[in-house]
């Protein structure tokens, strides 16, 4: 899995799309939410749906209340006569990394990845409280937003962050989202009422619908679709001990290591789409990378700014992809999580070739 | 373009789940009033207690016990308590470490405010009076003075009385449920006794129920096409277990049915006919119950009594 690994082959993502992330996306289903995102990913690559060799999908049936919901999406796709088609119950981060396993096997050399999540329809922070460990904690329905704001506070105590300096990621997120067109919050927002004290309105992600695409390609192949091709030169994703009580909250050993087995630290990276739902999380995520002032953190305004749960992650992937297709970024970090208080991570380094 | 529908969606479920010896232990300590621990390896106490050490993925079996008394290491205050958490009145989430434990568990404080909590201070145990072996057991922690001195010691995870060996995970929650544009004009369509699909612009296929895309071409359908009321049987089944809640004779047919004009067959109950009598290419129609205004759909379809239609006209949906 190290980047120089032998025989490793040399894969892109080389097309990403998103809707716009809206709060309530009611008059759509998931697929006729989903289908614009998968057609702006087509069309940019000029690939029709036959001629994607792997097709692999993230969502969570929790979050639509419905069981098996993603075979609706697959409608989307164009599945009949059969694909080559896989699905993970997580963010789209994690699909991408099982379609680039599935490229690096030289099964195809053509991948589109897709994740959606409409939160609209429930309540997410109680939806998300069924994630949690069945036995010691999911009884008692810890929200999403007081286990961050355990986080916070252990923060806080430790002199990492103060409440003022959240405020301040929360307005560079928001004040960066200005450029970001598919944004739900952007610009000015106030810091807002305590929601779980220490964390904010201002310092919580919005709610809202939401999808993303892209596709991988490997090799020439890849070379022939873009123009400038996000070469994935490591990726990686590691997880800590789901007890809150037994991890350093303030710490993220897994961000870390998967940093390392992807090669981050090889050299500077110029840009990091950092997956941190709540500002506290990017204060984690900054220490645990080692992120000096030099880099541009989250240009899109991250999750802050727009939070589609189950494509957020992906979206770091493919904006940190973006800036690589249009020539703002030389080498770009993506991190995706997944679970309570950092528990999943996934780091990948994007390069673009030297110019 | 018509109103998209909504509706009140509710996912209840009363988890079964079995419990291992390490928490089957805990849990019954719990109803009895005794926090255990596990130790692990290199001498830590993990509270609550974990069957295999995060660390190393060694089993973990040495149980210990340790003290109902604490130390908060983080908290969060919390002034809105929604549906399920542990206290009606606003609190404060805590991680707690007990004494003689290396690790903090999950719960919530009860204090009066904001200002009376902060990391480091002094807590306890407080007991639910009605004890089942579950988390829920300790109904929270409250303010606690005196520092004491606790050392884990060795449990045989044995208590009087039959030991908890599962638990009852209650989950419930609410949605509200759109099924979007598509499937939305269906329905409406449907209380006005009209079956409507839509249009492929790519294959011209029209899929009914319609839901916005075409699974072949992977684009979306927007053409609205009425289809039926007439069709024709692909294939059925003969139903001999009667369903509950369903007052409908065994045994009866239901049947995929191809409407005129659709390009997918639906399914349905065929009635107004032996059940032995309905064969593949047997034309049908639909039956609407008119004691119901807004039914939303065919209470069953009937034979028309037209010639069977050729084989080769419904090959394709079959
Ligand atoms: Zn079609």
């Amino acid at each position: 899995m190290a980047p120089a690994a032998p025989g490793a082959r040399d894969v892109a993502i080389v097309a990403f799309g998103q809707s716009d992330h809206r709060r309530s996306t009611d008059e759509l289903s998931e697929v006729e939410m989903l289908m614009p995102v998968l057609h702006d990913v087509l069309a940019a690559t000029g690939l029709k749906t036959g001629d994607i060799g792997f097709t692999c999908s993230g969502s969570s049936d929790y979050l639509a209340g419905r069981a098996f919901s993603f075979t609706m999406a697959l409608d989307g796709v164009g599945a009949w006569p059969p694909i080559s088609e896989s699905h993970v119950e997580m963010d789209g981060a994690w699909a991408l990394y099982e379609a680039w396993v599935k490229l690096q096997t030289g099964d195809c050399d053509t991948a589109l990845v897709y994740s959606y999540g409409k939160s609209s329809p429930g309540s997410v922070r109680d939806v998300l409280t069924r994630q949690l460990d069945p036995y010691y904690v999911a009884p008692l329905w810890p929200d999403a937003v007081a286990l961050a704001a355990l986080q916070a506070r252990a923060l806080i105590d430790a002199g990492d962050t103060d409440e003022p300096a959240l405020a301040g990621v929360a307005t560079r997120s928001r004040t960066a989202a200005r450029a970001n067109p598919h944004a739900q919050l952007r610009g000015s927002v106030p810091h807002g009422d305590y929601v779980v004290r220490p964390l904010r309105t201002g310092d919580c992600p919005p709610v809202g619908d939401g999808a993303a695409a892209v596709v991988l390609a490997a090799g020439e192949r890849a070379r022939r679709l873009c123009e400038r091709p996000a070469w994935i030169r490591g990726i990686d994703h590691r997880i800590e001990a789901h007890g809150l009580g037994v991890r350093d909250l303030t710490d993220s050993p897994s961000t870390r290591l998967a940093a390392e087995r992807a090669g981050v630290f090889e050299r500077p990276v110029d840009t990091a789409e950092l997956h941190a739902p709540f500002t506290s999380q990017e204060v984690v995520l900054r220490k645990a990378l080692r992120l000096g002032e030099q880099v541009t953190v989250n240009p899109s305004g991250g999750a802050l700014a727009a939070n589609p749960v189950m494509a957020a992650g992906l979206i770091r992937l493919g904006e940190a992809a973006a800036r690589i297709h249009s020539g703002a970024s030389e080498r770009a970090l993506a991190h995706a999580t997944s679970g309570p208080c950092l528990q999943q991570n996934l780091v990948a380094v994007l390069e673009g070739d030297p110019r | 373009m018509t109103e998209v529908l909504k509706a009140p969606l509710v996912v209840e479920f009363p988890f079964t789940r079995s419990l291992g010896p390490v928490q089957s232990a805990f849990l019954t300590g719990l109803r009895e009033r005794t926090v255990l621990g596990v130790r692990t390896a290199d001498g830590k106490v993990l509270v609550p207690p974990v069957e295999y050490d995060p660390v190393t993925a060694a089993e973990l079996r040495d149980l210990v016990e340790v003290a109902p008394t604490g130390t908060v290491t983080t908290w969060a205050w919390n002034p809105e308590p929604r549906r399920g958490q542990p206290l009606a009145a606003p609190f404060a989430w805590v991680l707690v470490r007990l004494d003689g434990a290396d690790t903090a568990l999950l719960h919530a404080l009860d204090a009066p405010g904001p200002d009376a909590v902060r990391t480091g201070m002094r807590v306890r145990v407080r007991w639910s009076a009605q004890r089942t072996g579950a988390i829920t057991d300790i109904a929270c922690f409250e303010p606690y003075d005196q520092v004491t001195a606790h050392q884990a010691a060795a449990h045989t995870g044995e208590f009087a009385g039959e030991a908890v060996t599962g638990i009852v995970a209650h989950a419930r929650l609410d949605y509200t449920y759109s099924p979007g544009r598509a499937q939305s004009q269906y329905i409406h369509a449907l209380s006005g006794h009209k079956v409507v699909g839509e249009r492929c612009p790519s294959c011209r296929k029209v899929y009914v129920p319609p839901r916005g895309a075409c699974p072949t071409c992977g684009v979306a359908t927007t053409e609205q096409v009425e289809v039926g009321p007439r069709g024709t049987v692909t294939t059925f089944c003969i139903v001999n277990i009667k369903a509950r809640n369903l007052d409908i004779e065994v045994p009866y047919v239901y049947a995929h049915i191809a409407l005129d004009g659709a390009d997918l067959a639906l399914h349905a109950r065929i009635a107004g006919i032996p059940y032995d009598q309905v064969r593949m290419g047997l034309r049908v129609e639909p039956v609407w119950d008119d004691s119901d205004k807004d039914s939303r759909y065919p209470d069953h379809y009937r034979p028309t009594g037209e010639p069977d239609a050729d084989y080769d006209t419904y090959k394709e949906l079959v």
